[in-house]
């Protein structure tokens, strides 16, 4: 079996990753709800296995690019916690300046070049990033991470056949979290296919269930050999859920603004919450006894403490340095 | 027969329009994303998925384009459809069926078709949302030959210029600001229009022309109120439509008052505020002109996201009194 390969410390790391992002993402919850943080802010809470996985599988030389669901892939890319929050409280010690917020923000010294909002929007930037990786002969794979509303989109397709032409070292990562904003998948597609869409442009396919963090890891692993022995792009689907509402706080119980989900189904992905099919995993095979959960857990939580403290030490941007950063100078 | 006039929140004016025009013609339908979500365009589109059902009430997947294309091409086949855009950024997909296809297919095609579409696209800025959920791209609009512009500031107009908007038998592009959706103003229970490429005086003054559009009418109000007790006597007009432009009113106004300052919230090097200064200086009024042609409009740089830099970046009433103050000194 793929999982008796990898070593208890990559086991250790890939779980500090997904507490990483759930501790982190569920830290900004009351400062959300009491609008200290004002920026938009779409957590991703429940799909932590995806970002965990996939950059599991890849090195600070390979590159990603995320949406506006992004904390977790820019965490588990390596990007700091604190530079996470500060952006997000509109710091200028944030990783994006300040100038970003929520939905844009990147660490292009891990390999994280960048988010954005504007749905299926960064998906050519990662085959370009990818063409430019061939061009340069650096076997670099570029991570093109997705929701299932942006296959919606007609740039996907052009990428995915311009991505097969030219052989291009780049995994399409589409996390199929059944809604875009608040239509279910079912509204919004004719087949319920993703995974095979890059199938008619000659690219392999794969779907995945997003919330096995190993199984994650050993289809990500097998898609970076795959594009660095030159056989072009890989396109995976990730079956996973978020534990809250589309945009803010929303977790349904509260019964606020986004989340238009219905209750059974929400609680039916709970029983399949990554982080605890997890450790039942590390623990049912004696990889992992409680004291290390506790000790991981410790550590994520003084990584988030001294991130709100390092948040809170730092100032805004200068209303005079507004036009910082227009052009590179 | 006067109808009864009552007070309606500006997006609820907006709903009436397309109550009235889907009652009364059949080829009108409404297309676009989260029509039938009550917190995604506001009151925009309250009752009217019950009232006209899912065939002329149509959510869409995430494809500005070619749902932007769709209604371009319903249009020329004799419909008359609106396609929204609930921020406006968004429509950027659909620039080339706006631009290549719907501008300038009744010339291109020697008067034998066209494309009587409305394109409604929100400004939905502020809040910290940053560079891609903040745009206020009417300019580049107004830029394109074959597009008529309409931005209305008031309830009234909401109403009224959406009815223009839907019967018109060109292409229009309908930009309203988010920040009005709650304002309310009257408006009369009735059908009617307000004429596309006719401004309004909203008060009149002898000292300065004070020219303005959408949500930032209102700041000018509230600027010229303020200045009137400080001795300065503003007239503001009100735009309402950004293509074609109410020259006429323009001229007579400056002709008036010797002075102008155009208030704009869209980037000003190529802008409306520029294109209004051109108008006015190329016209023989130059010569009355007591002194130069003055512009607020946005900064060349993106929208920011931290509270800090967006005070500074946004146009609001002091800045309109400051500027004004000093055109004075
Ligand atoms: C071009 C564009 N159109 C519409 C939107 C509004 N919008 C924001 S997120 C979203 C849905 C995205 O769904 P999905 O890609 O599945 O990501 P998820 O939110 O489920 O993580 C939409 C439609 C947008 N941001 N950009
Ligand atoms: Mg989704």
């Amino acid at each position: 079996m793929m999982e008796k390969k990898i070593s208890k410390i990559e086991l250790k790391k890939i779980y500090k990753t997904m507490l990483r992002i759930r501790i982190c993402e569920e830290s900004l919850v009351p400062y959300i709800l009491n609008s200290e943080i004002k920026c938009p802010v779409h957590l991703c809470s429940g799909q932590e296995a995806v970002a965990a996985g996939v950059c599991a599988a890849i090195t600070s030389k390979d590159n990603i690019f995320g949406n506006h669901r992004s904390h977790g892939h820019f965490l588990a890319q390596g990007g700091k916690i604190k530079d996470l929050i500060a952006e997000i409280f509109g710091k200028e010690s944030g990783c994006s300046r300040g100038r970003g917020g929520s939905m844009h923000i990147c660490d292009p010294s891990v390999g994280m070049l960048g988010s954005a909002p504007i749905v299926a929007g960064t998906i050519s930037l990662a085959v370009g990033c990818a063409l430019a990786s061939k061009i340069r002969k650096t076997n670099n794979v570029t991570i093109s991470f997705f929701g299932d509303g942006a296959t919606g989109e007609g740039v996907l397709y052009e990428s995915l056949n311009f991505a097969s032409l030219k052989k291009l070292p780049v995994i399409f990562a589409c996390e199929n979290n059944l809604y875009s904003t608040h239509l279910s998948i079912k509204e919004c597609r004719a087949r319920n296919n993703i995974f095979e869409i890059g199938k008619h442009f000659g690219i392999p396919g794969f779907r995945i269930d997003g919330n096995d963090v190993l199984k994650v890891y050993a289809a990500a692993k097998k898609a970076v050999n795959f594009c660095k022995n030159g056989q072009g792009p890989v396109f995976l689907e990730f079956m996973t859920y978020r534990l809250r509402g589309h945009v803010g706080a929303d977790d349904n119980v509260q019964g606020v603004h986004t989340d238009i989900r219905p209750l059974n189904e929400i609680k039916k992905w709970k029983k399949k919450d990554p982080i605890k099919k997890f450790e039942r995993y590390l623990l049912e095979n004696n990889i992992f006894k409680k004291i290390d959960f506790e000790m991981i857990e410790n550590e994520v939580i003084t990584e988030v403490n001294d991130a709100y403290i390092f948040t809170r030490e730092s100032s805004f941007p200068k209303a005079s340095e507004l036009n910082k950063y227009v052009f590179k100078s | 027969m006067s109808s009864k006039v009552r007070k309606l929140q500006y997006s609820l004016a907006i709903n009436e329009a397309f109550h009235q025009m889907m009652a009364c013609d059949k080829s009108v339908f409404l297309i676009g994303q989260g029509v039938k979500s009550p917190w995604y365009v506001g009151k925009t589109a309250l009752g009217l998925l019950k009232k006209f059902g899912p065939e002329r009430i149509i959510d869409t997947p995430v494809s500005e384009n070619a749902i932007t294309g769709a209604a371009v091409g319903a249009a020329i086949a004799g419909m008359r459809p609106i396609v929204v855009h609930p921020r406006m950024d968004f429509m950027m997909y659909a620039m080339d069926p706006i631009i290549n296809e719907a501008a300038n297919w009744h010339y291109m095609n020697g008067g034998r078709g066209t494309a009587p579409v409305v394109i409604w696209g929100v400004i939905n800025r502020g809040g910290e949302q940053g560079a891609q959920h903040s745009q206020s791209m009417h300019a580049l609009f107004a830029h394109i030959p074959g597009l008529k512009v309409v931005m209305p500031s008031n309830s009234y107009d909401a109403k009224g210029l959406m009815v223009s908007a839907i019967k018109d038998d060109n292409p229009v592009v309908y930009i309203d600001d988010r920040w009005l959706y709650n304002i309310e103003g009257e408006v009369p229970e009735e059908l009617y229009s307000v004429p596309i490429g006719k401004g309004i005086i909203r008060k009149s003054g002898k000292d300065i022309t004070l020219v303005s559009v959408s949500y930032l009418v209102l700041e000018t109000l509230k600027a010229a109120e303020i200045l009137e007790k400080e001795g300065i006597k503003a007239e503001v007009i009100d735009l309402r439509s950004v293509k074609p432009i109410d020259k006429d009113m323009l001229e007579k106004s400056v002709k008036k008052t010797g002075r102008l300052l155009i208030i704009d919230g869209g980037w000003k090097t190529c802008g409306l505020a520029a294109e209004i200064s051109a108008t006015i200086a190329e016209s023989a009024l130059f010569k009355d002109l007591k002194s130069p042609i003055y512009r607020l409009a946005l900064p060349d740089i993106p929208a920011p996201s931290s509270c800090t830099l967006e005070k500074e970046y946004y146009i609001d009433c002091n800045k309109i009194i400051n500027k004004v103050k000093k055109i004075f000194e």
